[in-house]
């Protein structure tokens, strides 16, 4: 029973082995890839099924006991986000073989393809903050060999940024373990934050955990540690692209969820307050970013950085409402950033460009991508009854409970501008003028729409079922806010 | 003994943050690796240096050296030298291929 905590780790690590063994015969992997990527979903949903029927299923690795051992705390927050990067996934494994060259796809995308699946599910599943820095490691590898698939020059170029500023804040994660390991002795999440709580998280304690956040403030690209983002997330191939901003970002902006809303909770007049000023601050610089260019991928890629900087400030209000809005926030945006990189990936490969200024009266050619575009584009930004609103009206309702006026302006300023940086790629690229000249040479769309179409349903689902979803969010936001059930349910006492 | 260690992964961590601010790419990978070095002792410092103790805990044992940070030290080291050596090849291939391996003219200000 307790076992199946370690599948969701285990297929796609197999099912990655398994792909990297047909590696020759490309017709094969792509069959193989669909089918363990759905088995993969398959046995997740089970999972969740599972914890959110019966409570959270937690494995003691080797039989170890909670506090000695690596502990798997499946429990509902964790299993949502495995179950969300499955759908992600499914998505893309669909998508890939349209997307990728036939070159791309012998060097070995669909295995790197897997073991990052693994790497997120374990960074999301795992009880233990060295574990945790293991299993990032573990995505990061991965995302290392996807990013600098194909080797040009500018991808070569961006990789080496990206490679070293991941680089170094996992030194300086290994650092602030290691600080926390000296400091209270263990690194299990559930007695760290006993032994947290029962010092009253004093001086040392709170420097740790700002070094903490910083560096999982990089991971997740917060202002002001954004800057190496956006244009290493433009340059891989878009499936790569879709799926970095997915997982990577949102692996980062889980796990400051879960270590401050576990472990450092003592302090809220110092981090939580210094949240809000990032999550403002993310947010208008994120807007900026996609105001200030012209190419509609890196439009997209700076539009994760307002996203981040919503669900941090769920995390900084720290109420119920607040909390649930974070979650809700994280979903949508797992979702909805993967089908927005997926559709500027199409809008950019049959307009031959991704500068926006060469384009236009796309949508005489392309009226189905166009359409969804705008769709996507409106659940983006939040307007009801899409799944952004919901997350976005929880997180006001929680922020205006808690007297954050000021966050709640920035917030609501920063999705129309976000939703007229989306609407400018509709606009500029769809509307206008039909092309008569020949430039845009019919390009078959066959393949792409599905996945698309796919997620997107999800997305809406979000929204409409709202009432189906949200007791289970309400749920999770109050199990996170009462740390005694999480250190309970590891520790077992 | 600790306070020199501690020392000693202090001076890692600043040669390294010196080198990882440098232009040269391959001067930028020297210093990731003196990082990963100041990181892995300062581990190891953090679990109380003792020699000859045995890493057992046992009812009656006092004294015993704590197994923990060598468990993630060894870790830890394997993860740096599998990154470094992919780092190198792909400092390598960028300098290759963009004919230079001077950060300032790899910024790309294509999108500017």
């Amino acid at each position: 029973m307790s076992n199946l905590a370690v599948l969701p780790i285990i297929i796609p690590l197999i099912a990655g082995i398994i792909v990297a063994l047909f590696n020759s015969k490309v017709p094969i992997t792509r069959i193989l890839t669909k089918i363990l990527s759905i088995i993969s979903l398959a046995v997740v949903s089970y999972i969740s099924w599972l914890v959110f029927t019966e409570g959270a299923i937690i494995l003691e690795t080797g039989g170890w006991i909670a506090p000695y051992g690596i502990v798997l705390v499946a429990d509902p927050l964790a299993t949502l986000l495995v179950l969300t990067t499955n759908i992600v996934a499914v998505a893309c494994a669909f998508f890939a073989p349209h997307a990728l060259t036939l070159k791309q796809e012998q060097h070995y995308f669909y295995a790197f393809y897997f073991f990052l699946i693994s790497g997120v599910s374990g960074a999301f599943l795992t009880g233990d903050l060295f574990n945790l820095f293991v299993f990032f490691e573990v995505l990061l590898m991965a995302s290392y060999a996807l990013i600098v698939l194909g080797g040009d020059k500018v991808q070569l170029r961006e990789s080496i940024k990206y490679v070293l500023i991941n680089l170094f804040s996992s030194i300086l994660f290994v650092t602030a373990v290691a600080f926390i390991y000296g400091a209270v002795g263990t690194v299990n999440m559930a007695q760290i934050a006993e032994r947290v709580s029962e010092v009253d998280q004093d001086g040392i304690l709170t420097t740790i955990a700002i070094l903490l956040f910083f560096v999982f403030a990089t991971k997740a690209a917060l202002f002001p540690l954004y800057y190496w983002m956006p244009k290493s997330y433009i340059v891989p191939n878009p499936v790569v692209s879709a799926l970095f901003a997915a997982l990577l970002t949102k692996v980062g902006i889980y796990s400051i969820l879960r270590v401050f809303s576990l472990i450092f909770v003592h302090e809220m007049e110092l981090t939580h307050q210094f949240f809000l000023w990032i999550a403002g601050l993310s947010m208008v610089f994120g807007v900026i970013g996609a105001l200030s260019t012209n190419n509609i991928k890196l439009i997209i890629a700076y539009n994760i950085i307002p996203a981040i900087g919503f669900i941090i400030m769920g995390i900084g209000v720290l109420n119920e409402d607040a909390l649930s809005g974070s979650i809700y926030y994280l979903i949508h945006d797992m979702i909805i950033k993967t089908v927005l990189f997926l559709i500027v990936s199409v809008v950019a490969y049959v307009a031959g460009t991704s500068d926006l200024r060469k384009m236009g009266g796309l949508i005489h050619y392309y009226p189905i991508l166009g359409w969804l575009l705008f769709i996507s584009a409106f659940v983006l930004a939040g307007i009801p009854p899409f799944s952004g609103f919901i997350g976005k009206f929880l997180l006001l309702k929680g922020a205006l409970a808690a007297n954050e006026i000021a966050i709640v302006l920035v917030a609501l300023l920063s999705s129309l501008l976000i939703l007229y940086s989306v609407m400018k790629i509709f606009i500029r690229g769809f509307w206008g003028e039909k092309d008569e000249s020949g430039k845009y040479k019919m390009k078959s769309t066959k393949g792409f729409i599905a996945p698309i179409v796919f997620l997107l349903l999800f997305s809406i689902f979000l929204g409409i079922g709202a009432e189906f979803i949200y007791p289970s969010i309400e749920s999770i936001s109050s199990y996170l806010l009462d740390p005694q059930l999480y250190i309970d349910s590891v520790l077992k006492e | 003994m600790e306070i020199i260690i501690a020392i000693l992964s202090g001076v890692l961590m600043t040669t390294g943050v010196y080198n990882l601010l440098q232009k040269q790419l391959l001067r930028i990978v020297i210093g990731t690796v003196l990082l990963s070095h100041g990181a892995h002792l300062f581990i190891l410092t953090m679990g109380k240096l003792k020699t000859g103790q045995p890493p057992i805990l046992h009812d009656g044992i006092e004294n015993y050296t704590d197994p923990l940070p060598q468990a993630l030290i060894l870790t830890s080291i394997v993860i740096s030298f599998g990154i470094t050596s992919l780092l190198l090849v792909l400092a390598y291939r960028t300098a290759r291929e963009n004919n230079t391996d001077n950060m300032e003219k790899l910024r790309g200000t294509e999108n500017e």
